[in-house]
């Protein structure tokens, strides 16, 4: 157990597309738990970020409590893994960029189809936005990048096997193709 | 009943239990409780705390993107938002009807897209909790416990949502954000030798669907009286079913109900949903909520999903799914399931749906067929409607002369859940966590609750929220312990949070 390599995960402005993929291992995942335990990951009730030997990040940042998220994992881990098309370019979220704020929340609390009561929403629990979609090597240092949307879980298989037997990590061109 | 506590009569001297992030949910929200000097709780609500902003930025983009483009929305259930985008592309071109290929091969994929997210949702998300129970420790509650503790299960799970997936890479190209469905048709259809992979597995499928039923009805009478009440709130249900009054989860009129049964409105065109449906916003939640305008906003917010769809549909037409519905319904003879945690029950039961008319498709040669797409004459709004695996989805679009789309409305899932899981967590925590220090088993129950409906936050953040300018985090004394503040020029300053341990 102890020897265990411990992976910590989250989903930044993501459509948790990536950690679907990482589940697509299949059965593979009864072998993976062989060798690795999980930290923080929406897949068990972890909800703190603790030490951990790798983290996975999926999504960019969008807001400010990304930007917090992500700085505590990059703290807290030794490897760190830009996984997937928006937390390595900030993806189909950052195309927002293009608009400005404000037209974005007339657009749908203000101005959409069938709305009543319309008002932006402004409490206090509701977290800040950033103008724009950053990807997260922006915010802080990243040690890998897996690109896909999403990395096959085959891809991520290779990647996580290879990382974890300290091998230096290749892929074949099936595993690394867009669509 | 529970409404009351939407919102504390006067928030001041109450301490804020917060839930953050919410897990073996997909996507990202919390709960925060306010509680009294004597633990009553005040005030309960569910707050969705990620936005992107689809409806705005897809603006401009030409409409045959969409499918590929709107998937992204969501991981979990990319094919629900690929084929509502898809038929409301179908009314843009001109494509009235769909050829019997495209539109069973449309199928296929939409079941194997349900037959793998009810799998995810249940075996890997939902069943440590049903399996150990709510107060299990948290180190163990998870896959990764049922895996060590009952691996037939575990490894049941695993492979039935293999194959749903299999299902969707072999009729889009990719597991998660494929390419099959185009406006009107689709760009593939089944190679005898794909027919044959899928086919050789499917039995297998079905049976381990029975199991599931079997599993979830077990646990479910094992504790019948406190899973009938847990969470347990009357609702209206909506759903789209067939003409025939069959239970349909591609297409079909709008149904819906009030908690006695009693129709509200039946098989409406879905294309004039926005005639009997608004959605109102509310300052404390970036999800809006959704309610049945004839009802009114007070008494007309309804429940989707799989239990709705099994209270509303008349009969199943597939016959293992159809003797269980009619099992299912014994829980309550008179009038629709409102318990909240039969949404699992109901929810494997469609499972078994899917993997029968998985089998049924399977065995028909029209998958085979060369005939893939329609075309007529191009027009300018689609509207197109789904019962997604967390139930009723809604893609509408405006497009001008050169096929750029100009307004666009979604309505997700889990968006039309929003005021049922809402006013379920506030059940429990009226029931269960009033008076109580609160513990971390206690808190998992809120979680529980909000599970029963399978939340897809993920989907339902498609919309984008308002930025204020400066954030202070406040303990209970309302000392300030952190603040966040944004410069005029975008840049954002963190004033290190300091975190309660």
């Amino acid at each position: 157990m102890a020897d265990k390599i411990r992976i910590a995960t989250t989903s930044l402005a993501g459509c948790f597309g990536c950690h679907m993929s990482l589940l697509d291992i299949d059965e593979r995942l009864l072998d993976l738990i062989e060798v690795v335990e999980f930290g923080r990951s929406p897949i068990n009730d972890i909800k703190t970020i603790g030490p951990a030997d790798v983290g996975l990040i999926e999504g960019g940042v969008a807001n400010a409590e990304n930007v917090e998220v992500l700085r505590e994992f990059r703290k807290q881990c030794k490897t760190l893994v830009a996984v997937g098309s928006c937390a390595i370019t900030g993806g189909i979220p950052a195309m927002r960029n293009q608009f400005d704020l404000k037209e974005c929340l007339e657009e749908s609390y203000i101005g959409g189809i069938g709305v009543e009561n319309p008002q932006i929403p402004n409490d206090p629990e509701i977290p800040l936005l950033l103008n724009q979609v950053h990807p997260i090597h922006e915010v802080v240092k990243i040690d890998y990048f897996l690109p896909g949307c999403p990395p096959s879980g085959d891809a991520i298989w290779t990647f996580l096997t290879e990382l974890v037997g300290g091998k230096p990590i290749t892929f074949p061109y099936t595993q690394i193709h867009y669509d | 009943m529970t409404k009351q506590l939407e919102t504390a009569a006067d928030s001041k001297n109450l301490k804020r239990v917060v839930i953050e992030p919410l897990t073996r949910v997909e996507g990202h929200g919390k709960v925060t409780l306010l509680q009294d000097e004597n633990n009553h709780i005040r005030q309960a609500r569910l707050h969705i705390v990620e936005f992107r902003g689809f409806e705005k930025f897809i603006q401009g983009r030409p409409y045959w993107e969409l499918p590929v483009l709107v998937q992204r929305l969501c991981g979990i259930c990319p094919v629900s938002h690929h084929l509502a985008a898809a038929k409301a592309t179908d009314m843009l071109v001109g494509a009235r009807q769909l050829t019997p290929t495209a539109e069973k091969i449309r199928r296929l994929m939409h079941y194997g897209q349900t037959l793998q997210s009810h799998a995810l949702h249940f075996f890997h998300l939902a069943s440590p909790d049903l399996l150990f129970g709510f107060d299990d420790e948290v180190s163990h509650r998870n896959i990764i416990g049922v895996i060590q503790d009952h691996p037939e299960i575990a490894k049941q799970g695993v492979l039935l949502r293999k194959f749903g997936q299999e299902v969707i890479r072999i009729t889009s190209g990719k597991r998660i954000h494929g390419t099959g469905a185009i406006p009107g048709g689709v760009n593939k259809s089944l190679s005898i030798e794909e027919r044959d992979y899928l086919l050789r597995d499917v039995e297998q499928m079905i049976e381990w669907s029975q199991g599931a039923v079997g599993l979830i009805k077990r646990v479910f009478l094992d504790n019948i009286d406190y899973h009938s009440e847990f969470a347990s709130i009357d609702t209206n249900m909506l759903s789209l079913i067939r003409d025939d009054g069959a239970f349909d989860i591609y297409h079909g009129g709008l149904r819906a109900r009030d908690a006695q049964g009693q129709g509200i409105f039946d098989h409406i065109d879905y294309r004039e949903y926005d005639q009997y449906l608004h959605e109102e916003v509310k300052s404390w939640s970036y999800m809006k909520f959704p309610y049945i305008l004839s009802r009114g906003m007070e008494d007309g917010w309804y429940r989707v999903g799989p239990l709705a769809r099994v209270n509303n549909c008349d009969f199943f037409d597939q016959p293992l799914a159809e003797r269980q519905r009619l099992e299912f319904l014994e829980l309550s003879p008179n009038r629709p399931i409102q318990s909240s945690l039969a949404y699992h029950w109901a929810r494997m039961i469609e499972l078994l749906y899917c993997a029968e008319a998985i089998k049924q498709l399977l065995l028909d040669d029209d998958l085979l067929g060369s005939e893939l797409r329609n075309r007529g004459e191009m027009q300018g709004e689609g509207i197109g409607v789904i019962e997604a695996p967390r139930g009723t989805l809604f893609h509408h679009y405006l497009i001008d002369e050169d096929g750029l789309v100009v307004k666009a409305n979604l309505i997700v899932s889990t968006t039309n859940n929003n005021q049922a899981m809402n006013e379920s967590i506030r059940q429990v925590a009226s029931h269960y966590l009033d008076g109580q220090q609160l513990t971390e088993p206690l808190l998992n129950q809120i979680e529980v609750a909000i599970r029963a409906y399978d939340p897809c936050l993920s989907c339902a953040t498609h919309a984008l929220g308002k930025m204020p300018l400066e954030v202070e985090l406040l303990d209970v004394n309302g000392r300030v312990v952190g603040r966040i503040e944004k410069q005029t020029s975008g840049a954002v300053l963190l004033d290190n949070p300091v975190r309660d341990e």
